[in-house]
């Protein structure tokens, strides 16, 4: 061993480590090899995850919303002009109240109240809080003196950005529930951006509908309960202005119904705000809420009259929860308590915010691949995978011979490093991925081919066999290297810039220069080590069949 | 592994021995690159670049005709007065499918679906929907951005690559390579008028990184001569080095361009412009990293210590 060179020689602690991570990848490559009934026998250690297929290749629909986050400043605004000047008013500090462009503007009637006024102003200011935990020192709101009668109050662009955060964490908790609702398996909907949504639904080509669903403004309305039969089993029961509900959630997986009266209490649009919080005397988390002024007014009056009664809360015609009343609620705020979970509570609250969508949503972009487009783009792709590897196959054998083979032999494991490592991530495939993964296959050939015209190189000027294939493999390492960073740089901006389908591409071939800088050069290296050693106990001076 | 036969492999482009003069062709070429960037150039600047909806905005739709081919001269007139603009109709793949573009529709957000709408009611239930794709203006202004920056990031991150790990001179040299390349396709891209989208972009991108692997392969081979051989002069030095290089520029170029030509036949046609666009890059590449390359080392000169 020792006296052969420097890149032929490998420790047996390397050799069997090399083979492992080819056997390893093997191994989660198999489930793509069969059919997903076959998968479904298989004991459960073996791993049975396969390539996910993108939605050109699968056939659905790629939506991207965006949010209008100035509708949304501008409610903001509002609400924030109403709050301040019932504050005053309650304070009984005479001042004209109005919205400008950033924030509201206070006009005090009498100078003597500025102190006051201030002070009061300032109390509404919160830490922002992001509903579990209090966050820094960063407030709400920022106020201002201008001069002696002028009081400027604004959202502090940390609560600003907050806010967007929030409202779109809440759109999407929306948009999952009535995708979910559809009835389509894995919809994939994720915050892209600043104030973007990118909805992902596989399967689905009707997309007026699905736009319908998701555009609509979702219905939150407080509901009392019939007096005498809360919970039946059935639908459909009708009594007069009671009409049976199902519950979002089934209890221990029983449908469930209540009967509620059809007309609601409150509705969603009276509904100021709602938080999670914790309960200050049994530490529980809770949801408390807030109603604006009508909102307030109606379920004051309700609430003292059905003390001890639960009252339902339904969104999109399913009830999310049927809470106790356990004291009237005067001042428009209550909360409701219940066995939450934080997490629950905090979801709860967000899906009660968002109830009706905080600001609009449109679609800025939409894609739709049909599923007989899709099946066509897998069977063309895996076609021209197929030929095109073959005929790759075939013309490095016919160059290289032997040393051919062994080169086909580090390609076989690069593709299966390759399935193996998409298929964990979970990285779908798209078409221009199969495109990516064939240009990768050439780049790991190409590898080959440097080393292997190089070692003839050395050849011909007259070297040994071994010290050929020794200078071969040393000197053209660095030029592989050097033209595979080239190449994943710009695979990496590609991925930056990525929209769908690109970034497949771009994932594909990154992963792939990765692969086969270790397959080309490492694993192909290793088998020819092997070989020469097995070649050497024949004859001493070996001779290349290159 | 003694059971491994002892195949010989084939000699496939084996130039070492009969030096090719580089150096003297490229004094023919440089004229011929010259005249076919400026003919691209021209080709872009008349007939413009035909903006997919990627980077236009607007619509299309692809659809397949149930029974027997597709009749466009009856689509047309279906769709034609429907008041929606500038509609495109054209063959797409084969006899039966037809694509369908139509212009950016402004108004509301919906707009855009309800003209594709429109126009699927009116060609008819003879045929089935393939593929639809809505693209906003602010999402197709983002993209061209977004496109642009990336070519343009790439291309500096290569010059920053070449100039760390060669001399200036090898930089510059790569840089007209590239440029070369991508004005060129681009040119090709253009006379065939086929639609600049996403996946154009990033065909583009694919081409830089074979061009300037293919160059990073050559000038790292002059470099190398250029420390072993110190007494040669470096024209002889360059083209030496592109000798002893080129069985594996030409083996490497044929193994990955059958491969996209596997793609181009059997991939369908989704992106045979795509791998049409990557099939002419590697041959525009390859010949750059010659012809471009070297001419530009000769006339500026490689510091020798």
């Amino acid at each position: 061993m020792k006296e052969l060179t420097v890149m032929l020689y490998f420790p047996r602690w390397k050799i069997v480590l090399i083979f492992g991570v080819c056997l390893i990848a093997t191994f989660f490559a198999m489930p793509n090899f069969f059919h997903t009934k076959t998968l479904k026998s298989w004991p459960a250690w073996l791993p049975k995850k396969q390539l996910s297929l993108g939605l050109d290749l699968q056939g659905g629909a790629h939506l991207l919303y965006s949010m209008n986050t100035n509708e949304l400043k501008t409610n903001m605004l509002r609400n924030l002009r109403g709050d301040v000047r019932q504050r005053l008013t309650d304070a009984k500090i005479g001042q004209i109240t109005g919205r400008i462009s950033n924030g509201v503007k206070v006009l005090l009637s009498n100078p003597d109240d500025m102190p006051n006024s201030l002070e009061r102003l300032r109390q509404m200011s919160q830490p922002i809080s992001n509903s579990i935990i209090h966050v820094g020192i960063e407030k709400t709101l920022r106020v201002t003196k201008i001069n002696d009668r002028v009081i400027h109050i604004s959202y502090s662009d940390a609560y600003l950005k907050h806010l967007v955060t929030e409202s779109i964490s809440g759109a999407i908790e929306t948009i999952r529930r009535r995708v979910d609702a559809f009835g389509t398996s894995e919809p994939n909907i994720v915050r892209q951006g600043e104030d973007r949504i990118l909805v992902q639904v596989p399967g689905i080509e009707n997309t007026t509908s699905l736009r319908e669903l998701i555009g609509k403004t979702a219905k939150l309305t407080f509901h009392s309960v019939h007096p005498t039969q809360t919970i039946s089993s059935t639908s459909q029961q009708i009594q007069g202005e009671y009409k049976s509900y199902p519950l979002a959630e089934n209890l221990n997986e029983v449908e469930t119904f209540y009967l509620l009266k059809e007309v609601p209490v409150v509705r969603g649009d009276q509904l100021k705000d709602a938080r999670q919080g914790y309960d200050q005397q049994t530490n529980e988390p809770i949801i408390t809420f807030t109603f604006n002024q009508e909102g307030a007014r109606a379920f004051a009056k309700f609430t003292s009259r059905n003390v001890n009664r639960p009252f339902a809360i339904l969104l999109d015609g399913k009830i999310l929860s049927a809470p106790i009343i356990r004291e009237p609620i005067m001042g428009g705020s209550g909360q409701i308590s219940g066995s939450f979970t934080p997490k629950a509570a905090n979801e709860l609250a967000i899906q009660l915010r968002s109830g009706s969508l905080p600001a609009d949503l449109t679609v800025i972009e939409e894609r739709t691949v049909g599923p007989s487009l899709g099946a066509d783009s897998i069977s063309s792709g895996l076609l021209a995978g197929s030929v095109g590897l073959t005929a790759m196959i075939f013309i490095t054998v016919w160059v290289y011979g032997t040393f051919g083979v062994f080169a086909v032999v580090g390609l076989i494991f690069n593709g299966m490093l390759i399935i193996a490592i998409m298929s964990t991530i979970g990285f779908a495939l798209t078409l221009p991925g199969i495109a990516g993964l064939i240009l990768t296959m050439g780049m790991a050939v190409d590898a080959n081919v440097l080393i292997y015209e190089r070692i003839r190189e050395e050849l011909a000027s007259g070297k040994l066999a071994i010290l050929a294939v020794d200078t071969g493999f040393s000197r053209a390492i660095s030029t592989i290297v050097d033209s595979q960073l080239t190449t994943l740089s710009a695979a990496i901006i590609m991925f930056w810039l990525g929209s769908g389908p690109i970034r497949g591409f771009a994932m594909a071939l990154s992963i792939g220069i990765f692969t086969s800088i270790f397959t080309a050069v490492t694993v192909v290296r290793l088998i020819i080590a092997l070989w020469v050693q097995a070649e050497r106990r024949k004859n001493r001076n070996i001779a290349l069949p290159i | 592994m003694l059971f491994i036969p002892n195949m010989k492999g084939h000699r496939l482009f084996q130039f070492r021995n009969n030096s090719i003069d580089f150096i003297a062709l490229s004094r023919f070429l440089i004229p011929s690159s010259l005249a076919a960037i400026l003919t691209s150039l021209l080709l872009i600047s008349f007939l413009g670049v035909n903006f997919g909806v990627d980077f236009n905005g607007g619509s299309i739709v692809e659809i397949r005709s149930k029974e027997g081919l597709a009749d466009i001269a009856k689509i047309r007139d279906a769709v034609s007065n429907l008041g929606l603009g500038d509609i495109q109709i054209q063959m797409f793949g084969s006899e039966k499918d037809v694509l369908i573009r139509v212009e950016q529709q402004y108004g509301d957000d919906n707009s855009q679906k309800y003209a594709l709408e429109k126009i699927i009611s009116a060609v008819g239930k003879n045929y089935e929907k393939r593929r639809t794709e809505i693209v906003g203006p602010v999402v197709s202004s983002e993209l061209r951005n977004a496109g642009l920056i990336a070519v343009f990031c790439s291309i500096l991150a290569i010059i920053c690559y070449v100039w760390f790990r060669f001399e200036w001179q090898f930089a510059v040299g790569t840089v007209f390579a590239l440029i070369h390349d991508i004005i060129i396709t681009i040119g090709v891209f253009v006379s065939l008028q086929f639609e600049f989208d996403l996946s154009t972009v990033a065909a583009l991108m694919t081409i830089l990184g074979y061009s300037v692997n293919d160059t990073v392969v050559v000038s790292d081979r002059i470099r190398e001569n250029l420390k072993k051989y110190k007494k040669l002069k470096l024209s002889t030095v360059i083209n030496r080095s592109i000798n002893e290089v080129l069985s594996r520029t030409l083996i490497t170029s044929l193994t990955t361009l059958i491969g996209l030509l596997a793609l181009y036949l059997f991939g369908g046609h989704v992106i045979q412009d795509f791998t049409f666009t990557m099939m002419f890059g590697v041959i525009i590449g390859t010949y750059s990293s010659i012809f471009v390359l070297a001419p530009i080392l000769e006339i500026l000169g490689v510091k020798r210590g």
